[in-house]
């Protein structure tokens, strides 16, 4: 579900990558909203009555009077009238039609509040206020607001005859008093939003110097700890670290722990053993895997050190680090280490 | 002007369960909200603003959810604030929207937390892996666990004690008819015999991932000395320290013990063991309550697992903690502070129904965040305080 | 209530920060800076609160590991908002009128470039009915715009007549993002962008950070000559439902205007990324013509996400400060189409 790549443009002050935060979210739709949605995949468009008379589409859940839910859904036609609009020149990924388009509100015949959709017209000067428009069904309903693909304007059409504004539907029940009710339909709607993540100054130093095999943690002008990564504020002082100081690539494990779980999105396939590693020479722990041992054999306060990948698979990531492995050094004391727990 | 006297007067909160697709997410808050509005006697009108509370946004997907959820929230027309403090929120929303009544600024106000986990996934949520950065990252287990294991060292305790605790607060949510989780059959046996996650935490030893809400409606002295058994706040804390920091202490953190001594000040308690008569506390793996008692001074450093193991911390114990079953039963993670600080006021009122423990006077509600570095805490008790 | 001013304001703003979304960086100079003017040192912060928001920065808990910008050892009695940091702000006062502190350091940051912001503010939308469509945040301003225009609340010419103000403004303010007035006229003859909008009607896309210290009382009169004193602070959200509400009316400003005192504001400013939406606030404030509208140049010549509104409220206290103005006010704006409204009066004398 992520992606990323490193990108190296050494004349940049800070390192920065792609990430891809996507997710299919999956939505209990409630009686309301549910039913809403099951309309349109009906091809027919529910609006919800308020206490004061009005119509109102897509549905309020709760009503904006008596706060009570909204019980009564009634059918609105299929066309209406353009109340206000404006011109969408860069569509963006997601969005009704790939090609610029109008968002419309659109008071639809029986309705007395417009809804906001796509209208597809080719330029500016093809719509205005109070042009008569009307739903384009997409070709495959399933239950999403987006099987209303878009509005397009009513003189596409030759006859004039819209569904009228009729049948009272009835909503589901709402929630028993007593426990869960009924499910109601599930809606997949997907996010996917594209970043890019730039680390910190003082990051990208660190993950320089791992581009050239080398571990550099940068100690705080006012405590004079070494902060491995550095950091942009000493999160004890708020001041950025600064003075580099080459690590050691040998440590000890201080805690740890075993991933046996599995889970949507990880990148390492598990079972692997999570550990703080406190590097000599640093005064706080970095995560990595341990390998080269049973995981049943790892301890607190074991000696180890980095293995590095091959140079030519290096790039400006702690992942140039494969993990790290038994020295075969006697344990740390307990005593040495446990103030870093 | 000093803080002015306020109290809980009414609590509500859904029945949580792993998917609750009978409902919308307004619909779960309604639904809490509505038991909330109904226990106090009041109805929108009377409510002068509102505070959600909640974790990620990536969890629903929704940028700031209060903002379309204000009508559903009744919050048209009045001051709405949302409030995240990362796993802590729950606890941090209430003692804000206590706030807003301890200033004097409000009389009553609603507040709410929910998390509608099931719309995404927990673990995808937390584990969004940071360019250049190790990712070895594995949701709020694979974090807390390394800690977990650095408090068996430090405190020298006998394997089996997270095990006790998942068995206790299993059976006790037996008696809480809004929890997730009614296993009738957990043992510490069979905690013990349950899949190592990630070691040294077991399945059954972790938290479920449940949609849910909890409401609140929180009053001014005049209001609060008109209604029946109101909870009255005695205290609220809120402190935080970095993630992560050279030499910072993960396994009993300095913003929890000074959290805890600042709330034990204000309400006026120099021996908490002996005058909280019940807690409710933010365990989301069960190694984490020994590992509170010490943090909240209940018991000295390396001795809150003695109190575990001594059944002190069971419902007819000495200290009952998590008696509604607590977040090991349900977690719904932005609403699980709110949970505890809201079964705390139920315990003082008198109100928890089966899970009542008897003669509770004073309870404490704690909630903690992020890499165990936000706390937020309340002491409520069935009098009005001095 | 406690008499609470505003005592410290420092920001940074840029077009495209290069550094880490978490904006620490940026933190760690405004927070020295506010410790130089105030003469506060960490110790003397009563409560920190902040504002920023996860989808902006595209991860979970991404206000976390701002906290390392404090220097959070010993520990800080803090909290966080997912909203602009003007209700941090909101929250930070209620917290010193319980009495419980003196002092707070309020701040907000977002670095709006890392992602596609006409994309991300789409999630602030109904997740059922509305962000499957990808509405973005520019095009539902254009059809609010186009509303008023076409029920004669305002022209084209009146929006360009607030563009051309603060563009010609921000010329004198070292923050803004973008500047250079020419007339009305030369903008009126610019293209038409999201019609009924052109570019200059839109905020510009920003990174920021900015914060505020508050302190009550002597505590206040010893930090600064002449303390902001807030003499109304009150805020309300109206539903996001674009066809529920007339979207060329702001009831929830109209309802917070009547919790506070207007009479005598001689400076506002309006946090209205869209020129139109200046307007509308006008109307819905009753504000005199005589009164100073953004001189900063306000939020069409940037508009840093979850700190625009705190900036405004910086702005407008910096007014005060140079005695400039007695009364001064501050608004954040929050949500699609002017949906969520905060308003801070602040007051040369208490």
């Amino acid at each position: 579900m992520f992606h990323f790549w490193a990108m190296t443009t050494s004349q940049s002050r800070t390192l920065s990558s792609p990430v891809r935060v996507s997710f299919d979210y999956t939505r209990s739709t409630g009686p309301v909203l549910g039913r809403y949605l099951e309309g349109l995949r009906e091809g027919i468009v529910l609006a919800g009555r308020t206490s004061d008379g009005r119509v109102i589409t897509p549905p309020l859940e709760f009503d904006p009077g008596t706060h009570a839910a909204t019980t009564d859904l009634v059918r609105v036609a299929e066309s209406g009238t353009v109340t206000s609009w404006t011109w969408c020149p860069e569509p963006v990924e997601g969005q009704p039609l790939d090609r610029p388009f109008a968002w419309a509100l659109v008071t639809l015949d029986g309705a007395t509040a417009p809804m906001l959709h796509a209208l597809d017209v080719a330029s500016p000067s093809e719509v205005h206020t109070g042009q008569r428009v009307r739903i384009r069904w997409a070709a495959e309903r399933q239950g999403l607001v987006t099987d209303v693909a878009c509005f397009e304007p009513v003189d596409a059409l030759a006859d004039g005859t819209w569904p009228q504004p009729a049948d009272a539907v009835p909503a589901r029940d709402a929630v028993a008093a007593d426990g869960p009710g009924e499910p109601t339909p599930v809606a997949i709607t997907p996010v996917a939003l594209d970043y890019t993540y730039a680390a910190s100054p003082e990051e990208s130093s660190f993950f320089r110097g791992l581009a050239e095999g080398r571990i550099v943690g940068q100690r705080c002008p006012a405590c004079n700890k070494v902060y491995v990564p550095p950091r942009g504020a000493c999160p004890v002082d708020g001041v950025p670290t600064h003075d580099e100081v080459e690590l050691a690539q040998t440590g000890i494990v201080t805690t740890f722990c075993v991933v046996n779980v599995p889970f949507l999105g990880q990148q390492i396939k598990p079972p692997y053993v999570s550990a703080y590693i406190l590097l000599d020479g640093a005064d706080i722990a970095l995560q990595h895997l341990i390998l080269d041992i049973p995981a049943d054999e790892i301890r607190m306060g074991m000696r180890v050190e980095a293995v590095w990948k091959p140079r030519e698979e290096w790039g400006t990531t702690i992942e140039n680090i494969s993990h790290f492995r038994p020295t075969g050094e006697p344990d740390a004391d307990y005593d040495t280490y446990k103030h870093h727990l | 002007m000093g803080k002015q006297a306020a109290a809980v007067i009414g609590v509500g909160q859904t029945h949580h369960r792993a998917k609750r697709d009978d409902v919308s997410i307004a619909g779960l808050c309604r639904e809490a909200i509505d038991r909330a509005l109904a226990d106090a006697g009041v109805t929108f009108d009377d409510i002068d603003a509102i505070v959600v509370g909640k974790a990620p946004d990536l969890f629903e997907g929704v940028m700031m959810p209060e903002l379309y959820l204000a009508e559903a929230l009744g919050a048209v027309g009045k001051p709405l604030i949302r409030v995240h403090t990362a796993g802590s929120v729950g606890g941090s929303t209430a003692i804000v929207a206590a706030s807003l009544v301890q200033s004097g600024v409000h009389k009553r106000v609603l507040t709410v937390a929910f998390e509608k986990q099931s719309e995404s996934n927990a673990m995808w949520a937390l584990s969004v892996p940071v360019p250049f950065v190790m990712p070895v990252h594995a949701g709020a287990g694979g974090y807390f666990a390394p800690h977990v294991r650095s408090y068996i060292r430090r405190a020298g305790a006998p394997n089996h004690i997270g095990a006790i605790v998942a068995a206790k607060d299993r059976q006790n949510a037996l008696r809480n008819p809004y929890a997730h989780l009614h296993n009738a059959d957990t043992t510490v046996e069979s905690v013990l015999a349950s899949q190592m996650l990630w070691d040294p935490i077991r399945y059954d030893e972790t938290c479920p991932s449940s949609d849910g809400a909890c409401a609140m409606v929180i009053a001014d002295a005049d209001t609060a000395a008109s209604v029946d058994s109101p909870a009255w706040i005695h205290g609220t804390v809120m402190r935080s320290e970095p993630t992560t920091a050279s030499e910072r202490d993960q396994v009993n953190p300095r913003a929890g013990r000074e959290a805890a001594a600042y709330l034990w000040k204000q309400a006026g308690i120099t021996n908490p063991l002996e005058e909280i008569d019940a807690a409710e506390i933010y365990v989301p793996f069960s190694w984490f309550e020994p590992m509170w008692m010490e943090n909240l001074g209940f018991a000295a450093e390396g001795e809150g697992w003695k109190l575990t193991e001594s059944g002190a911390t069971a419902i007819d114990g000495k200290l009952p903690v998590n008696s509604s079953g607590g977040v090991l039963s349900s977690n719904p993670i932005g609403a699980s502070g709110m949970l505890r600080f809201a079964e705390a006021a139920l315990q003082v009122r008198g109100r928890a129904g089966d899970h009542q423990v008897d003669g509770v006077r004073r309870a404490l509600g704690h909630a903690y965040g992020g890499g165990s570095q936000f706390f937020a805490m309340w002491v409520v008790g069935a009098e009005r305080p001095a | 209530m406690r008499d609470v001013a505003v005592v410290g304001y420092a920001q940074r703003q840029t077009a495209q920060f290069d550094g880490s979304p978490t904006m620490v960086e940026v933190l760690v100079p405004i927070f020295q800076e506010l410790y130089a003017s105030t003469g506060f040192a960490k110790s003397d912060i009563g409560f920190w609160c902040s504002g920023s928001s996860d989808y902006l920065a595209g991860r979970s808990f991404s206000f976390v590991q701002s906290v390392d910008a404090i220097g959070a050892l010993p520990p800080v009695n803090e909290s966080h908002v997912e909203m602009d940091a003007a209700w941090a702000l909101y929250e930070a006062w209620l917290k010193i009128q319980t009495g419980e502190v003196d002092t707070a350091l309020v701040y907000g940051f977002g670095k709006a470039s890392a992602g596609t912001l006409r994309r991300t503010m789409s999630l602030q939308l109904d997740p059922l009915t509305m962000t499957p469509l990808w509405p973005d945040t520019v095009s539902i301003a254009g059809l609010q715009a186009r509303l008023g225009i076409d029920a004669g609340l305002w022209t084209e010419r009146d929006m360009a007549e607030v563009a051309q103000r603060s563009l010609t403004d921000a010329e004198s303010n070292e923050h803004a993002v973008r500047k250079g007035g020419s007339s009305v006229e030369e903008l009126l003859a610019r293209p038409l962008y999201a019609d009924p909008l052109r570019k200059h009607d839109c905020s510009p896309v920003t990174d920021g950070a900015a914060a505020i210290v508050l302190a009550a009382g002597d505590v206040a009169r010893r930090a600064t000559e002449r303390p902001a004193w807030i003499t109304g602070l009150t805020h309300r959200i109206d539903p996001l439902h674009l066809g529920a509400r007339d979207l060329t009316e702001a009831p929830s400003v109209r309802a917070a205007a009547a919790g506070v005192d207007l009479a005598g504001v001689q400076v506002a400013e309006l946090h209205a990324p869209f020129s139109h939406q200046e307007l509308i606030l006008r109307r819905e404030l009753g504000l005199a013509d005589d009164v100073r509208i953004n001189p900063s140049g306000g939020a069409l010549v940037s508009n840093p996400l979850f700190t625009g509104g705190l900036n405004r409220i910086g702005e407008a206290a910096r007014r005060i400060w140079d005695g400039s103005a007695d009364r001064a006010l501050g608004h954040a704006t929050s949500g699609p189409a002017l949906q969520q409204n905060l308003l801070c009066v602040m007051d040369g004398s208490n």
